[in-house]
């Protein structure tokens, strides 16, 4: 299927892209997941071929695309503010793509049908794209994506610019839709929670590498950084020092055993992540409470050292408290 | 009604009244004359329906060709960063604002017979063959080229702004979505971006039709009396032939096309749709070969249209490029002041009763006066329709039609309304006040509606009387717009032609009327004096449009 072979891109004399290579399989989604600027647009315009890489080359099944132009790739594009054809209702801005590939008229009528039920606008042909909704528009921009059945959907950031309650449902019926057709998909984003929920697979990338790779249970489990733990938001990154014994780091909020895949010297320098969730058998930490924000099922409870827990119970503010949590080696 | 009526009825007054004795009372004479059963004739109604028919042929061909240099060059402004474009930008639009009788000398000093081009290639001949050329070697004045040229040097700024900020507005989203469905370039471009671009294609063609199909200075000094348009032909059957009731009619069905063209136009720019802006910019460098190709020739393309003839006017002007009496074969080249110093000088076979820098002490004295005009009937104007009610609604329209009446018809609707009166000189500034006000109103009335009533009611609780009010918050604001929009007036009085064609007596020229009968006349002499008088014009006008740009308020519309 796809992939992509030691791109590198430089933008605007900085290097963006240095050295970029993952594949894409059958039926499968990939997440690309970065802070803005950080390049994922980028790569997702040059596996479209609208713009191409300095080095590198992209294949699928096998043959390099270089030579092949955008309108011969059957990569379908989705874009965070819809780029719909406002000059075109919805059921022509559907049959667009159907059209360039000379699809006869009944054909073109039954496949609009078709993908406007799929994303749950039946009845939607004849209205004008500029008087939906933005829900309403980014269904239309999947239609029109899906309705030619490329080999590839190519979505960058598509819910960005919904609301949090919409951007939700669009995006389980878009997990549905993907598993459904089996396209083979690539997510752009830079919304973790969002990225988890829809990717079967996760490329983490920062300064123009990829940076940890893999499903999204193995990179939350096991982050690999402190850039990632910290993006992520998965807890407290602390930084600390590894003292004479190999396994203990000492940091300002005390001296911790823990379990470094690697092995360290003494009087190097480690990030650690606490996670912030308490457990039975945790290391301890502690410190005065500053704020605890209510959040539906469990307080959000900042302590006046900057660090974080999720606790059942609410604790006063002021007081001193112990959480016991879990706390491993990022390297 | 409450009290606020009578005193904007007041302010209404002046300038209402203006143009109802300089505006509509010519008019009705036009109709009046036109309507005449003795000017309904069969052969006056054929050879109307004979100049129709050429001034549509000229506006149509003018505005194709426009719209085939001008397309390609808002493309270019919209997508490519190059070095110098925004001094490129810039000299596009000049002509726009240029007196005819400039644009017609620029061209006349590079292509005319006495231009660089012409005495250049003589030159070359008489060198190679020692002996005199045909001359001119390549005709221009007096053909439909030239018309033509001149025309999209004027208009090609139209296509480029208003095309131009569609094409930069577009998201390229569209086009790679398009891409990415299967649509090839040229597919791209016709199924997405030019429909999306149709209303604006659409205001920017009409545009320009309707100043190609009105153009009457350019279409007189380069094409000559026998490339008979509307325009050309009333001034004609007026001025040269007397026939007043024919130019009458000329007039009327001038005014019904203008009208037309003019209501459609606003209908374009109603309808056109605002496509969402991009975030980022979407200019940038021409990257590969073809569009290295593209972006180089027509930056070539562009600078010699838009600076050639501007360039080639002020330095004939100071160049003596003819061969003297008796010795014709040798041609002597050199810098000269003559035709400077000859302004100043009364020479006995001058057609003038007085010298021509009189032309410009005229000229200065008409532009002066317009200035004070239209100012005193714009301002009051201006801020009434800066508060609109009822009444503005009605009267906004009516306000702007003398921008629709071509200059020609106005100065002929003078000549039957007044034919009497035509021996003062003052009817010539209360024309060129009708031309300007439009464009003096247009400019004071934004400022005027930008001024908050809150910020007067501060000021009058803090204890200002409303004259102490108005001269500390109206007035520091009033004072750009108010600059900008006399110069506005002072241009145009100056550059005026159409109208003072008409109307200005032998013995009271302006400059534009004096460059035309240099232009007219045989002979070095009076070829040069044409050069340096429209040099000072032009450099008046420039300085002119500077200010303007100078004093502009942002974010202000352009046409």
């Amino acid at each position: 299927m796809l992939e992509l072979r030691d791109i590198h891109k430089i933008y605007e004399g900085q290097p963006l892209l240095r050295g970029i290579s993952f594949r894409v399989d059958v039926g499968e989604t990939v997440c690309l997941l970065g802070a803005s600027g950080s390049g994922k647009s980028t790569l997702l315009r040059m596996i479209a071929g609208l713009e191409l890489p300095d080095a590198g080359q992209i294949f699928w099944d096998g043959n390099d695309l270089a030579s092949t132009p955008p309108h011969r790739r059957d990569f379908g594009l989705v874009f965070q503010d819809y780029a719909l054809f406002p000059h075109l209702n919805v059921f022509e801005n559907i049959a667009f793509g159907l059209k360039m590939k000379n699809w006869t008229r009944s054909q073109i009528t039954s496949r609009v049908h078709e993908v406007l039920e799929l994303v749950n606008l039946r009845g939607f042909e004849a209205r004008k794209v500029t008087d939906l909704s933005g829900g309403e528009q980014q269904r239309v921009a999947f239609a029109r994506a899906l309705a030619p059945r490329p080999r590839l959907l190519m979505l960058d950031e598509p819910l960005g610019a919904l609301d949090r309650a919409l951007r939700e449902d669009l995006l389980n019926e878009l997990r549905g839709i993907l598993h459904q057709t089996r396209i083979p998909a690539i997510y752009v984003t830079h919304d973790q929670e969002e990225a988890f929920t829809i990717a079967d697979r996760v490329l983490l990338l920062h300064d123009g590498l990829i940076l940890r790779e893999g499903t999204p249970k193995d990179v939350w489990v096991n982050p690999g950084s402190a850039w990632a733990a910290e993006f992520l938001g998965l807890g407290n990154v602390i930084e600390g020092k590894v003292v004479n014994s190999e396994w203990k780091v000492e940091t300002r909020f005390g001296v911790f055993d823990v379990n470094c895949r690697h092995k360290h010297q003494a009087g190097q320098k480690v990030h650690l992540l606490a996670r912030p969730l308490p457990v039975e058998d945790g290391s301890v930490l502690r410190g005065r409470v500053a704020d605890a924000i209510f959040q539906s099922d469990r307080f959000k409870v900042t302590l006046e050292n900057g660090l974080y827990f999720y606790l059942k119970d609410e604790p006063g503010v002021g007081q001193q408290i112990e959480v016991k949590v879990k706390i491993e080696c990022l390297g | 009604m409450n009290s606020i009526f009578p005193r904007r009825a007041l302010l209404w007054l002046a300038p209402l009244t203006f143009l109802a004795v300089f505006f509509f009372y010519p008019f009705f004479r036009i109709l009046f004359f036109s309507f005449d059963p003795s000017t309904l004739n069969p052969s006056n109604l054929a050879f109307s329906f004979h100049v129709l028919l050429f001034t549509f042929y000229q506006a149509i061909l003018s505005t194709l060709l426009t719209l085939l240099i001008g397309l390609p060059s808002a493309y270019l402004f919209a997508h490519f960063e190059f070095r110098g474009k925004s001094l490129l930008r810039a000299l596009t639009a000049v002509p726009f604002m240029l007196p005819t009788v400039v644009v017609a000398a620029g061209f006349n000093a590079l292509l005319g017979p006495r231009g660089w081009v012409n005495l250049g290639l003589a030159n070359l001949f008489a060198r190679l063959h020692h002996s005199l050329s045909p001359s001119p070697f390549i005709p221009f004045i007096g053909t439909l080229g030239a018309i033509l040229l001149a025309h999209v040097f004027y208009n090609t700024t139209i296509v480029i702004r208003i095309v131009g900020n569609a094409l930069s507005r577009l998201d390229p989203k569209l086009e790679q979505v398009a891409r990415s469905l299967g649509a090839d370039p040229p597919r791209v471009w016709w199924k997405v971006i030019l429909p999306l671009l149709r209303p604006s294609l659409l205001a920017a063609s009409l545009l320009v039709f309707l100043f190609d199909f009105t153009s009457f200075g350019v279409i007189l000094l380069l094409g000559g009396p026998r490339f008979a348009t509307l325009e050309v032909e009333i001034y004609v059957q007026a001025l040269q032939l007397f026939n007043l009731p024919l130019a009458a009619l000329l007039s009327l069905i001038q005014l019904l096309c203008t009208l037309t063209f003019s209501i459609l136009y606003t209908r374009t720019l109603t309808y056109s749709t605002v496509q969402t802006a991009p975030r980022s910019p979407v200019t940038h460098k021409a990257q590969n070969v073809l569009d290295k190709i593209f972006v180089t020739s027509l930056i070539f393309l562009l600078s010699a249209l838009f600076v050639l003839p501007m360039l080639a006017l002020p330095l004939r002007s100071v160049s003596r490029l003819d061969a003297d009496r008796g010795d014709r074969a040798q041609l002597q080249t050199g810098f000269t002041t003559d035709y400077y110093t000859e302004l100043f000088i009364n020479r006995n076979n001058s057609i003038f009763y007085v010298p021509p820098f009189q032309a410009a002490i005229n000229s200065l004295g008409y532009a002066v006066a317009t200035v004070l005009l239209s100012l005193l009937l714009g301002l009051p104007a201006a801020s009434a329709l800066a508060k609109p009610g009822r009444l503005e609604k009605i009267l906004d329209p009516i306000l702007i039609l003398p921008l629709g009446a071509s200059a020609v018809t106005l100065g002929l609707g003078f000549i039957l309304a007044f034919g009497r009166l035509l021996t003062y000189p003052w009817l010539v500034p209360l024309a060129h006040t009708l031309v300007a006000l439009p464009f003096v109103i247009r400019t004071l009335q934004p400022a005027l509606a930008s001024i908050p009533d809150r910020l007067r009611q501060a000021a009058a609780s803090l204890g200002a009387s409303p004259f102490r009010a108005w001269q500390t918050v109206d007035w520091p604001i009033l004072r750009r717009a108010t600059l900008s929009a006399a110069t506005f007036a002072f241009t145009i009085s100056l550059g005026e032609f159409g109208a003072t064609a008409l109307l200005a007596r032998p013995e009271y020229p302006t400059i534009p009327v004096a460059i035309y009968r240099f232009l007219s006349q045989p002979g070095g002499l009076n070829y040069g004096q044409a050069m340096a008088m429209a040099t000072l014009l032009m450099t008046l006008t420039t300085a002119g449009i500077l200010l303007i740009e100078k004093l502009r308020l942002p974010g202000a519309g352009e046409f």
